[in-house]
């Protein structure tokens, strides 16, 4: 037995006589060994009947069940089974023998059979056993190197997440999505280099706060928005659509969407939702970018020509 | 006779010496620490389901991918890449947007020159800020895109309404970096579009003078303003926009990888 710092020991006896309502000298002493071990001790840490199944998944096997047993041992055991059967009723154990590894002939039937700890345990997952080596000094008739196990509780053995694992059929990522994404990430590269060679970025006068220039617009992504400024009252068209539909809303579809399928048969109405917004928002930019000139207006970029710095370079429709 | 014969041990010798060395360093103690078990660049690499696993399991990569995805997911009809897309562009703009911000100062004075000796005076500067400035642009329709493609496969609905919501807010940080970072090169078209658009963000119900004078560091555009659109772009919302981005990835993979197949 290892040796136990004393005050550790202290505190724990401490608790333990707390608990059972006996002296501290009389615990300290059961602890040490130097006395024997009282039966309410060994009762109390032993969770009552139905709520724990004698299957201990401890390893190694070799170690055998409690002594003394735990109380009732005629009502735990098949408590403990029915339990099993419940969750699992084609593995249940039949009534669990002691092993060969197991010499103490007369332990009780809570004691763990190996088929029962690999069924009930690691086997489906459901059920595991919190169990205490007892440091107490075993009883004579044990042979040498088997010591006591004492079952404190019973909690089920569940992953903290929910793993519904559907068989589907999968691909290494390497080779076969890296090759992919690797080959678009050089297309990109290539696509950029090459359009930032042949394209300059627009770099107007330097700014000069008294000279606004007809037209102003702000950038692409916002021009749908500026157009629909010129149709609106600003509060509707600048603020309410942009904050309300285009962030609020946005966020809230899939909590609006409640039907399940992805089926695109399954869901006409809400492609058909985006689709008009997809057409209208590309439309607005589209006028906004090219078919406004001068104070706003409308102008055709073929005749007026582009009032667009960002794409000044890019089209060029001989207007102007 | 006898002298081609020395030259040609002389270059045989060089080549095994050389060889010897190259396999020493490759399977050396450097290269064995650097590349973990399983890396197809380490020697004697064999392509066997086992390490094809090991490239992903053992390597940052893990981070990003699962070690075996759907088999629909792969194809590139599927997603378009446009979500790694908008990822990658985001990385291409930091590494030019580096480059750029060791060649500008945000004040009134300095940034129209600055940006203006990029494309005279600086080698690769013009093609570093054009790199920058498409590359945003192509970012935002990316972003976009890579919504509109998430709502097509309806891949927002249970397990991923969150994920989606975080896209969202991805999509909103692509458009605030895009917009701080239209005001920085100083010049009429900076100053008048970030005039046209913080005046829209005036608009705003009952906070709307707030919201505007907020954005601007006071009630019109200035050299305050630069200053405030410099520091969003370049250090807070890309801060901002790589916690969402982790977020993302993350939820990506724990909400069970890939949506689909239709």
């Amino acid at each position: 037995m290892p040796q136990i710092p004393e005050e550790l020991l202290r505190r724990s006896a401490e608790a333990k006589a707390k608990a059972l309502g006996l002296p501290v000298e009389q615990v300290l002493a059961e602890m040490r060994g130097e006395a024997p071990v009282t039966e309410m001790a060994a009762e109390s840490v032993v969770v009552p009947a139905p709520k724990f199944v004698p299957t201990t998944p401890y390893q190694p096997v070799s170690e055998i069940p409690p002594d003394p047993p735990p109380p009732d041992p005629a009502s735990a055991p098949p408590a403990a089974v029915t339990t099993v059967a419940e969750e699992e009723p084609a593995e249940t154990p039949a009534a669990p023998t002691p092993t060969a590894e197991a010499p103490a002939a007369e332990a009780p039937p809570a004691a763990a059979a190996p088929e029962a700890t690999d069924n009930g345990a690691s086997g489906n997952g459901r059920l595991a056993a919190v169990v205490s080596v007892r440091p107490s000094a075993p009883p004579a008739d044990l042979p040498e190197g088997v010591r006591h196990q004492r079952l404190l509780t019973v909690v089920k053995a569940r992953a903290i997440q929910q793993v519904k694992a559907d068989p589907t059929d999968k691909v290494n990522t390497w080779p076969h999505l890296m090759i992919t994404e690797f080959t678009a990430l050089l297309a990109m590269t290539a696509f950029l280099l090459v359009l930032s060679v042949i394209l300059q970025a627009p770099l107007l006068e330097a700014a000069n706060f008294n000279a606004t220039p007809n037209p102003s617009k702000a950038p692409w992504y916002f021009l749908g928005l500026q157009e629909m400024l010129s149709y609106f009252d600003p509060q509707i068209a600048g603020v309410t659509v942009p904050t309300v539909i285009g962030i609020v809303g946005f966020m809230m579809i899939p909590y609006i969407d409640r039907n399940p399928s992805t089926r695109p048969s399954d869901r006409k109405l809400a492609i058909m939702l985006y689709t008009i917004f997809l057409t209208g928002s590309a439309t607005l930019t589209i006028l906004g970018v090219l078919f406004r000139g001068p104070g706003f207006n409308f102008a055709y970029p073929w005749v007026d020509g582009v009032f667009f710095d960002d794409l000044k370079d890019w089209v060029d429709f001989g207007g102007h | 006779m006898s002298r081609q014969n020395g030259k040609q041990g002389l270059a045989t010798k060089a080549r095994t010496h050389a060889a010897d060395l190259m396999g020493r360093v490759w399977s050396g103690q450097f290269m064995e620490s650097m590349l973990r078990p399983g890396s197809p660049f380490k020697k004697g690499y064999t392509d066997t389901p086992r390490n094809r696993s090991y490239v992903i399991m053992n390597n940052v990569l893990y981070h990003l991918h699962p070690v075996k995805v759907k088999r629909h997911g792969v194809k590139l009809s599927y997603t378009l890449c446009l979500g790694g897309m908008s990822f990658f562009l985001f990385i291409l703009l930091t590494i030019t947007g580096i480059f750029l911000m060791f060649y500008y100062a945000p004040t009134a004075e300095r940034a129209y020159i600055d940006v203006q000796a990029l494309s005279t005076d600086i080698a690769f500067g013009s093609l570093m800020r054009n790199m920058h400035r498409w590359g945003a642009h192509l970012m935002v329709l990316t972003v976009f895109l890579h919504m509109s493609r998430v709502f097509y496969h309806g891949a927002y609905k249970p397990p991923r309404e969150f994920n989606w919501v975080v896209g969202v807010i991805l999509l909103l940080l692509t458009l605030l970096l895009s917009f701080t970072g239209y005001l920085l090169p100083w010049d009429q078209l900076a100053l008048w579009a970030v005039t046209v658009g913080t005046n829209m963000a005036g608009f705003v119900p009952v906070i709307g003078a707030q919201v505007k004078f907020a954005l601007l560091g006071g009630v019109e555009v200035t050299a305050g303003t630069l200053l405030r659109w410099y520091v969003l772009h370049v250090l807070f919302l890309p801060f901002i926009i790589v916690i969402f981005l982790a977020v993302h990835f993350w939820r990506v993979r724990k909400d069970g990888g890939i949506s689909g197949p239709l």
